[in-house]
């Protein structure tokens, strides 16, 4: 059994609420549904715009770009971290998708070293001696800035988090207006019988902290650095 | 640790409390901007009351229905490979803990921030066993150095300066540059980015667990929860009991109550989302997963008057608010949860005994209440303690008890409460300076000690009602 010193457990809080334990809850109404109204009704170009606001709020740069010109501005972000030249990618269906098998090997070119999570062997080791992690966004949040991440077998946990700089492409149709819409998602899946990843990591900037007299002190244990590279792909 | 920190007497920690000048004006600059941050990101949303309004009922509902959540919580964990420990003690979930760190022969130990596992004393549990346990949260890795409890549920070394900080890092870690926080900042990370790929066990709280989907929700600033669950191939999460929510759908409501009552962030800069154990084609994240779900004294609050306290999402917004805090500084409180929400956890969970001072560290100015994204009624909490400790436990300070009983029969003898109100004016006159007492005898004395005390007017009321009277006649 996997599950230890529940009945008692259970049996305990239902006698404290004053009751038989509930083995059926109907889902709640609840009286008021003020999430649904931030942003409602905008247009994802009215979207980018909240995003690019908040980005400033956040520490984030915020570069924008279209599909054809995807390898350039990597290149001129990957220029302004002036770093280290070991960078790790999430994989996956996103690659082809936006050429990406292209721009990275133009990329080894100039003498990047550049690694796909998963396609080798060590890619933990790897990650933490990387300068450059490269993510894609699976669904942004336009209010708060946060790009959210399915971690899974193409798109480790380690990439968005062990490099000291951290770049996020973000497709524009994935930009919703706030968490909400993404947690919505989540739930229908569930319901359908689709389990969530094993790791959802909703990602707002570069790490900080405010321990040390209320400063604030951007990249603790996660990344130093963040840009955000927006691509028109409606 | 344990909830309750320190045996120094209630008067003396407060003492302590007052005269640490630095503290107290770090907590008052601290509490201005926490507090004007969580004012603009009501303001901005514009409709906070509902957003407060949904908090509440998010909360109840689930606090009416906790062992139905608490069940399918469980069912989903397993579900994806992880083992539940359902706790009623600490020593129960202290034991679990240990027979995992010893069935894995784990050495090292990293910890995400995590107040249940303060209040339950896993760190020393741990360390009996053998374990080296690391804090990895900026605030509590320096409090761990120095041996020294939090002072703040959201920035726990919120009492320390720089050079105190400094100084830490120099005499236990060799540390040799300056007080500037970044650098400070820089050593820490420096130091602990080499504890996290040695560790055997990454140990965690536990923000809110989702019970549709089995997730375990971490929410933080620095990244250091993910470094805690992405690197040790065991997890192990430990969460009080309340700390569920039915579905995602409540999940992202919640976090944002949090974050934007907490420091006014729309969002943290981490929110992270773990359900069981790494899947087979994933190369990170732990392999074996456990939930330690804790009740140590909660479930005695349910069905009580006081079952609304369950619902707190530890923002530290009424500790932001709270004009008593700012004055004496979270260690007064002698607990590891401040504030008022800890002036009214605390003896729910340990007991009136040693917390029955705790009701009183407040003003009753409802600041809390006001200030609670959940709107726990915390100030009426508060009243009810004091009335419980009084009347029911007989806790209350003695001299109170026997001031109470005098004042009832002096007030219900026409003729002694005549002659002193009359004598009143003329008894204290030693005491009076400028129409103010300002060190009173006897009872006045504790009243005194920090405000002064109107003198007793020349006239009592009625003799100034009947001149009054008598005047207006005469017009």
């Amino acid at each position: 059994m996997t599950v230890h010193n529940r009945t008692s457990f259970l049996d305990r809080v239902a006698d404290n609420l004053g009751r038989e334990r509930r083995t059926d809850v109907k889902p709640p109404v609840y009286s008021v549904k003020p999430q649904d109204r931030v942003f409602q009704g905008a247009t994802q170009d009215e979207l980018i715009e909240k995003l690019e606001v908040q980005c400033q709020v956040i520490h984030t740069s915020f570069e924008r770009t279209v599909l054809a010109d995807l390898g350039d501005s990597l290149q001129n972000v990957l220029a302004s971290f002036e770093g280290s030249r070991k960078v790790i990618s999430a994989g996956g269906p996103r690659l082809d998708e936006f050429g990406m098998r292209g721009i990275y090997e133009a990329l080894g070119k100039e003498g990047f070293d550049l690694r796909v999570w998963n396609d080798q062997e060590g890619d933990v080791t790897f990650a933490e001696q990387a300068g450059v992690g490269i993510v894609f966004s699976d669904i942004t949040l336009a209010e708060s800035g946060t790009v959210t991440l399915f971690n899974d077998t193409h798109n480790g946990r380690s990439i968005s988090l062990l490099p000291e700089t951290f770049i996020a492409i973000i497709p524009k149709s994935t930009l919703v207006p706030r968490m909400t819409q993404a947690a919505r998602v989540i739930h229908e899946q569930e319901q359908q019988g689709n389990p969530v990843s094993s790791c959802v990591s909703f990602i707002t900037g570069p790490s900080n902290s405010a321990d040390i007299e209320m400063n604030l002190i951007v990249g603790v244990h996660g990344p130093v650095k963040a840009t955000y590279l927006l691509v028109e792909d409606l | 640790m344990g909830i309750k920190i320190g045996d120094k007497p209630y008067a003396e920690r407060i003492q302590a409390g007052i005269d640490n000048s630095f503290m107290r004006q770090a907590v008052s600059s601290a509490q201005g901007r926490f507090r004007s941050g969580r004012l603009k990101a009501a303001e901005e949303l514009g409709d906070w009351e509902d957003w407060r309004t949904l908090g509440e009922e998010i909360r109840h509902h689930t606090m009416e229905n906790l062992d139905y959540y608490l069940h399918q919580l469980s069912e989903q964990v397993e579900k994806r490979g992880g083992t539940v420990f359902f706790a009623e003690t600490a020593e129960e979930a202290n034991a679990y803990v240990q027979e995992v760190a010893k069935k894995k022969q784990a050495r090292k130990v990293v910890k995400s921030k995590s107040m249940v596992t303060e209040e339950i004393g896993l760190n020393e549990a741990l360390q009996q066993s053998g374990c080296e346990v690391v804090e990895s949260d900026l605030g509590e890795w320096i409090l761990q150095l120095d041996e020294d409890p939090p002072s703040h549920i959201v920035t726990p070394a919120l009492h320390k300066n720089k050079e105190q900080i400094r100084e830490t890092f120099a005499n236990k870690k060799g540390y040799t540059k300056t007080d500037q926080p970044k650098e400070l900042a820089a050593f820490a990370r420096e130091q602990l980015r080499k504890d996290f790929p040695e560790a055997d066990l990454g140990v965690t709280g536990c923000n809110f667990a989702v019970a549709e989907s089995g997730a375990v929700t971490l929410v933080t600033n620095e990244g250091n929860a993910r470094m805690v669950t992405s690197l040790p191939d065991t997890h192990i999460a430990v969460m009080g009991m309340e700390r569920v929510v039915p579905t995602w759908e409540e999940l992202e409501v919640v976090v944002s109550l949090l974050t934007r009552a907490a420091v006014g962030q729309k969002l943290t800069s981490y929110i992270t989302a773990l359900t069981g154990t790494r899947l087979e084609d994933e190369t990170d994240g732990p392999e074996d997963f456990h939930l330690v779900i804790v009740d140590n004294g909660r479930s005695k609050i349910l069905g009580t008057e006081f079952q609304s306290a369950l619902h707190c999402i530890r923002c530290a917004a009424c500790i932001n608010a709270c004009p008593v805090y700012r004055h004496v500084g979270g260690h007064s409180y002698g607990s590891i949860y401040p504030g008022p929400i800890g002036a009214v956890l605390t003896p729910l969970l340990d007991g009136y005994e040693d917390h029955k001072d705790l009701p009183y560290a407040s003003t009753l100015c409802a600041a809390c209440t006001e200030a609670c994204p959940v709107k726990i009624p915390l100030h009426e909490h508060l009243i009810r303690h004091r009335e419980i400790i009084v009347e029911r436990e007989h806790m209350g300070a003695k001299s109170e008890e026997w001031m109470m009983k005098g004042f009832a029969k002096w007030a219900s003898t026409p003729a002694a409460y005549k002659l002193s109100t009359k004598m009143a004016r003329t008894a204290m006159k030693p005491w009076t300076k400028d129409e103010q007492i300002e060190k009173g005898p006897g009872p006045l004395k504790g009243w005194t000690e920090s405000r002064d005390f109107p003198a007793p007017a020349k006239k009592n009321f009625w003799e100034w009602y009947k001149q009054r009277e008598k005047r207006r006649g005469e017009a």
